[in-house]
């Protein structure tokens, strides 16, 4: 079988008949069709997250995205805490990378409270970011590999992320939830020689990177198991609110860090990483690509940001804070794509709403519905992974 | 961005025009002419994503804000349009057509605030709460702690002690 076969095809004679509200009716006694269930505990699944499929001999023509295996409230949550005390709920939504979801609520509340944030806090706050995200990379990059049964690579890159998380460990006292940016500023400075064991773990995770093109990028199954599987067209991008790596690898050259610069992003030299061809190879050659960008750009924060200098701005006491009523929208680019937050403050001591969006909330489900369509069962989880899906982003 | 909110206020009932804190413009508009103005800043200025659709529950002024915040990539600007409907009989034209991953954020307001949006795909559909029979939880008069109360507390086969006097109890059961 080509692999054209498995991109999205118009002619929908072989599949179920739709009703009228365009629902495929799936007769299971005609034996023509199978409903299977991957997830919510399945090693392919990233997370809680089930995905009901119904295939056909082993061609999936019809798949649902299920979630709230993982809901826990938070938006309900923050309308009855004080700003402060919605930072350790909102790490809480996505495990693997928590540093996003704290920028941009410190950033919201600043903005809301009229806050100015020190420079040398903003520094340390683009250290924490671009560490999060290389240890997100470390373990997506060879996990797009762990999908279809080359598990090795995968746990390798786990072993550098711990090296990553041994220095947050160092810098914030916590290795997985940091709470190290809050509104204001960031809670402490470098430590001494934290800069030079960093330069060492990145020097070791350039090494593995070059192991991992050896195994992944010139292995033969993973290019024939990749190339051409999960195609999203350039005219789906914006109406399926594709964002991250995903409109990147399809040709959009979008990061929000050069395209709406926050921090001090327009002060270093970087460029976006685009491929052409939208698949799950092209996916993972720009997540390749973005790990050099970013390493490159830790180590051009480390060398431009001051030695010394205020770390925390002035604000009001934090329990007893109250925030003009007003309205605003921060965003920042995390490893998956671009991270959004809407916050409505009403006057009072406690948010009225904090609306928080990441990648996943449209990736895993209308886009991932419509892209599994014709894929191959065996194509499910490296499709899924290849969109970076993280269930609890959706759920909240 | 000036001639776009000029031709806005000549063809759409616009009001509250305020910048927020970090440059992005807010608008309200009436919620009967919300569709038609997103179709034209999407046909014809170039907003061409959706960033985000959210419901605000201003529960003492009886009503829900619904915020789209659209985007332009070109220009790499976002305008957010407020609209404000009543609380009672909550409904709002769907946007599916125009970005078809709305339908996902209107199936979760559906489910959370409520709100409907006939003939959005599978709004009616459960999205997280399985079964739920209850006021729409993210609403504001939604109780959370007499929910929690009523349905998980106190647990048949749970009872609280008093550490000390259970100890005691368990220590020294004669005296």
């Amino acid at each position: 079988m080509s692999n054209m076969n498995y991109s999205w095809k118009n002619n929908r004679s072989m599949f179920p008949e739709a009703d009228e509200t365009g629902k495929l009716v799936v007769d299971l006694d005609s034996q023509k069709y199978i409903k299977v269930w991957q997830g919510p505990n399945h090693p392919g699944v990233t997370g809680n997250m089930s995905l009901e499929l119904t295939i056909s001999g082993d061609e999936v023509v019809e798949a649902q995205t299920h979630v709230g295996y993982l809901h826990r409230g938070f938006e309900k949550l923050f309308e009855r805490r004080r700003y402060m005390q919605c930072f350790p709920t909102c790490i809480r939504m996505c495990v693997p990378e928590p540093d996003t979801n704290e920028y941009n609520l410190a950033r919201g509340t600043e903005l809301l409270g009229g806050i100015e944030v020190p420079e040398m806090a903003n520094w340390l706050r683009m250290i924490a970011l671009e560490m999060a995200r290389l240890q997100v990379l470390l373990r997506m990059v060879p996990g797009q590999a762990g999908t279809m049964g080359l598990g090795l690579p995968a746990q390798w890159g786990l072993y550098y992320r711990e090296l990553i998380l041994d220095r947050f460990e160092e810098l914030t006292g916590g290795r997985i939830y940091h709470m190290y940016i809050l509104p204001g500023g960031v809670r402490g400075l470098l430590p001494d020689g934290f800069k030079k064991r960093l330069e060492e773990n990145l020097v070791k995770i350039e090494s593995f990177m070059k192991d991992v093109d050896r195994v992944i990028y010139a292995n033969a199954v993973f290019k024939k198991r990749t190339k051409g599987i999960g195609v999203i067209p350039e005219a789906w991008i914006d109406p399926y609110g594709a964002t991250g790596p995903v409109a990147r690898a399809a040709g959009f050259e979008r990061d929000v860090r050069k395209d709406y610069p926050y921090l001090y992003y327009n002060q270093l030299d970087f460029g976006v990483n685009v491929e052409h061809e939208s698949d799950v190879f092209a996916r993972f050659r720009v997540r390749r690509k973005d790990v050099d960008t970013t390493i490159d750009l830790l180590r051009q924060i480390m060398s431009k940001m001051p030695e010394k200098g205020d770390i925390k701005a002035e604000t009001p006491n934090v329990l007893h804070w109250k925030i003009p009523r007003g309205e605003t929208l921060v965003r920042c680019e995390s490893s998956r794509g671009e991270y959004i937050f809407y916050m409505v403050a009403d006057g009072s001591m406690y948010p009225r709403r904090i609306n928080m969006r990441g990648p996943s909330y449209s990736h895993a489900v209308v886009l991932l519905e419509k892209l599994l369509i014709n894929a191959n069962i065996s194509d499910v989880s490296p499709i899924m992974v290849s969109l970076a899906t993280c269930p609890p982003e959706i759920e909240r | 961005m000036k001639d776009i909110i000029d031709h806005l206020k000549k063809r759409f009932p616009v009001y509250e025009i305020g910048e927020g804190p970090n440059g992005v413009i807010f608008m309200s508009v009436e919620a009967a002419k919300l569709v038609p103005m997103l179709t034209s800043l999407k046909a014809n200025h170039g907003y061409g994503i959706l960033v985000i659709l959210s419901a605000v529950d201003w529960l003492e002024e009886y009503k829900f804000q619904l915020t789209y915040i659209v985007n332009n990539p070109e220009e790499k600007s976002d305008l957010g349009i407020r609209v404000f409907i009543k609380r009672e009989d909550a409904t709002m034209d769907s946007v599916h057509r125009l970005w078809e991953h709305a339908a996902t954020f209107q199936r979760e307001i559906k489910e959370m605030f409520g709100i409907n949006f006939p003939g959005s795909p599978r709004v009616d559909e459960p999205f997280l709460l399985e079964g739920w029979d209850n006021l729409p939880p993210m609403r504001r008069d939604f109780d959370t702690k007499q929910y929690s109360e009523d349905t998980y507390f106190p647990r048949p086969g749970r009872e609280t002690n008093d550490p000390a006097e259970y100890m005691k109890q368990k220590l020294y059961p004669d005296e």
